[in-house]
């Protein structure tokens, strides 16, 4: 056992962190910096720099365009990108879909989709939920009914994230309602947004903005050729590409460098009043929260490793989830006391791109604060919620 | 000990619930929170005409002798159907400044009309850098001649932008953050210096910046003696933390009971959720916590009537609780509710964020629980 890295993965380290150093571009770097929102094509173009290094999709098997990295490479990636204060990968297409069809997907749907979904000409969104099925996936009520060459799409999903910016949607569907357990008899599709019958209608969250939307299907014909590996074995791909969606989840890399954007808050004086540093009970709340995080940090690594050798992630992931997601919590309730008064303005018009910085009412970014602690209390819900991932860990784990 | 409320309390009590079912709806009030005042100047009246904005003035002041257990009962229905009035800003921060120390004259120009509702007002407790200390005063007030001049900014101004009077604390000699050398002065919101930046809060309240640069006033400004403001600042902010409290206290209650209604009709997996021990237990804790909280608001709220030398840190003590014990009520509520509880359609979402705000208006727990401890 050892904790340092070893020369090759330092040297690695170093090509990533020279990498962000001179490619990321400065002005999407602003506005990460000063909480201005990202629109649609800086992500793009972030992930087209990321393609053109090949460095798009890290978890790829390379015949595919991926890296080949070793489990240490890509924590070490993500590592880059959160110090960098660079973006996320827009999950959708690179981590969520993309390993379903070049796991099950045919031939034909490999070359029409995966190139693309590589260099980010395509936006894909998430069709999972529907209304009233929350953490119940299987539940779902959309159907596809078979008509020839076609499937005949008619339902509702929501929650779709960002399914405004979409071209297209990975859908799960009820191919089969006459099946003895709920789980059979659902299908995995592909939908081009742009079909007749699919409308999109935003769901204003808590703090009042625009992410998630419904997507409605009225007689949305979707030629057979979309359809993913079988007819009626889509939970089954479903369910791999949600442990595939938990391992992200825990977010360790970002949630590091948010605590030492909160280690420079509480030495700063704020405001020129009695620097944070001075009050004892944030320094221990921060402190707690940093163990947490170390502690979480190495449950991740552990994970890695058994990955590396062969070893599917498995239950863990819900443990990683469930931890991540009180981790990235705390820190939002910590950023949001740090701002006192300063986080209840509701001023989200400060954060656009056009805003000169230095008007802002309230100093950098403490004004976004509760507004970003509202809207992350998503975090334990999604994904299937935290009581679930319990639920998972207590039969799977704990054989109850 | 007496729990008991004369019947006169009770009336009034219930008077307000009827408004709120009746009058209050929670589509109505998000139609007010989206107009440009975030309060509405019908309602506001209504209140007045109800006899509410007077409530808590003496009957010299041409109000009702109402104490704190009248304020506890307004304000826990306030909090239950989520009311923006500036019943907070009028009449317990301002109102609750000019009582104290108003002149009679000063009183009838100024106090009256927050009485019978017809004039709104503020009281510019915080400054940008003080965090929570209200003795943190960088504003200055310096006499020139036969007046003084104002220079300073203030933080987070409550009803700050639709005030036509805006009370605040200046320092007049001292350091900075010494409890004496303040004094209190009410200026016109539109006199000369005087920079609003009005927004809203994230739950849905008018508030404002405000800077002040060479505000010259006459002495008849000034409320009270000078440098001797503070006792009469930080017992006014002492009502203004209980009064949020007791919001609180509403507001809690009705986020547990719509949590539990909830889990009775939401069906997942075949069954209602509220079939799911793992849920039972967490709701089981967050009626405990609603009643230790109600039974701290209790024990406050009667010190403060009895005048007990031990009601500001009973206050706080108050308030570590709420902001502690809310949080959770508040977060439970939310996960429980699901991505629905997310959604700005939805009630909870609005509860969520009021409580938050509450945790840190007039200073969040771990500011209480400093307090608490010193007092100790």
């Amino acid at each position: 056992m050892h904790v340092n890295l070893t020369d090759d993965e330092l040297a690695f380290q170093e090509e990533v962190r020279t990498f962000f150093r001179e490619q990321y571009p400065a002005d999407i770097r602003a506005k990460q910096d000063n909480g201005v929102q990202l629109t649609r094509e800086d992500y793009v173009r972030w992930q087209k720099i990321l393609h053109q290094r090949g460095w798009a999709a890290i978890n790829w098997p390379v015949e595919y365009g991926g890296t080949g990295w070793t489990p240490v490479q890509k924590y070490l990636f993500e590592n880059e990108i959160a110090m960098a204060n660079a973006p996320d990968m827009v999950p959708f297409g690179v981590k969520m879909v993309a390993p379903i069809i070049y796991t099950f997907g045919s031939e034909e749907q490999k070359k029409r989709f995966l190139p693309d979904t590589l260099a980010s000409n395509i936006w894909w969104c998430q069709g999972y939920s529907e209304p009233g099925s929350g953490s119940d996936l299987a539940s779902l009520k959309t159907r596809a009914d078979r008509a020839g060459d076609h499937y005949v799409i008619n339902g509702t999903k929501t929650w779709t994230t960002l399914g405004h910016f979409a071209d297209w949607i990975f859908c799960l569907v009820r191919t089969n309602s006459d099946v003895a357990r709920r789980q059979e008899g659902i299908s995995f599709v592909l939908v081009d947004m742009q079909t007749p019958g699919v409308t999109v209608r935003p769901i204003i969250t808590i703090e009042g903005e625009r992410e998630v939307n419904e997507v409605h299907f009225e007689n949305v014909k979707v030629p057979v050729e979309n359809l993913v590996g079988e007819e009626g074995k889509g939970w089954t791909y479903g369910k791999l590409l949600l442990q595939h969606e938990r391992t992200n989840i825990a977010g360790v890399a970002r949630s590091k460098y948010r605590l030492s954007k909160l280690r420079e808050i509480m030495a700063q004086s704020v405001h020129g009043g009695t620097p944070l540093a001075e009050n004892k009970n944030f320094a221990r709340k921060l402190a707690a929260v940093e163990i947490d995080l170390q502690a979480l940090e190495f449950t991740e690594l552990r994970t890695l490793a058994a990955v590396a050798v062969g070893k599917a992630p498995g239950p863990e992931s819900s443990i990683l989830k469930i931890k991540g997601t009180e981790i990235q919590q705390a820190l939002d309730t910590l950023f949001m006391e740090a701002a006192g008064y300063y986080a209840l303005p509701n001023l989200p018009q400060q954060f656009t791109a056009e805003y000169p910085v230095d008007e802002r009412t309230g100093f950098g970014s403490e004004t976004l604060s509760a507004l970003r602690y509202f809207n992350n209390r998503k975090a334990s819900i999604y994904g299937g919620s935290n009581e679930i991932q319990k639920n998972i860990v207590s039969k799977h784990v704990l054989g109850l | 000990m007496d729990f008991s409320i004369t019947e006169e309390q009770s009336m009034l009590a219930d008077s307000i619930a009827r408004f709120i079912d009746n009058d209050y709806s929670f589509d109505k009030r998000m139609a007010i929170v989206e107009s440009d005042d975030a309060f509405s100047q019908q309602v506001w009246q209504n209140c007045a005409d109800l006899g509410w904005t007077a409530m808590l003035f003496s009957d010299a002041d041409g109000g009702f002798d109402g104490g704190a257990v009248e304020m506890m009962l307004m304000m826990e229905q306030f909090g239950r159907g989520l009311v923006v009035e500036p019943f907070l800003a009028n009449v317990i921060l301002a109102g609750g400044i000019l009582k104290r120390l108003a002149s009679a004259e000063q009183k009838a120009d100024w106090l009256a009309g927050i009485v019978d509702g017809s004039r709104q007002a503020a009281l510019a407790f915080a400054e940008p850098h003080a965090r929570y200390d209200i003795a943190n005063i960088a504003t200055s007030a310096n006499r020139e001649g036969d007046q003084w001049v104002l220079n300073g900014s203030k933080a987070l101004v409550l009803n700050g932008g639709a005030a036509e009077l805006i009370i605040l604390p200046a320092r007049t000699s001292g350091e900075q953050t010494a409890q004496s050398g303040i004094s209190l002065f009410a200026i016109d919101a539109s006199a000369a210096g005087v920079t609003r930046n009005a927004y809203k809060t994230v739950d849905g309240h008018g508030a404002a910046e405000i800077v002040l640069s060479d505000v010259k006033v006459a002495d008849s400004a000034l409320l009270g003696k000078p440098n001797e403001g503070y006792s009469a600042l930080a017992e006014t902010v002492n009502d203004g933390t209980l009064a949020v409290c007791a919001e609180a206290v509403g507001i809690m209650r009705t986020m547990h009971d719509k949590t539990v209604d909830y889990t009775k009709q939401r069906v997942q997996f075949g069954v209602p959720i509220g079939s799911f021990q793992a849920l039972q237990h967490r709701m089981v804790d967050t009626l405990m916590a609603c009643e230790q909280a109600k039974s701290l608001l209790l024990r406050s709220v009667m010190l403060s009537d009895a005048g007990s030398p031990e009601a500001g840190a009973a206050i706080s003590e108050l308030k570590y609780l709420i902001g502690t014990s809310g949080r959770k009520v508040a977060q439970e509520a939310v996960q429980i509710h699901g991505g629905m509880g997310m959604t700005w359609e939805l009630d909870i979402a609005h509860f969520f964020k009021r409580m938050t705000a509450i945790d840190i208006l007039f200073g969040d727990s771990d500011f209480h629980l400093d307090r608490a401890a010193a007092a100790k």
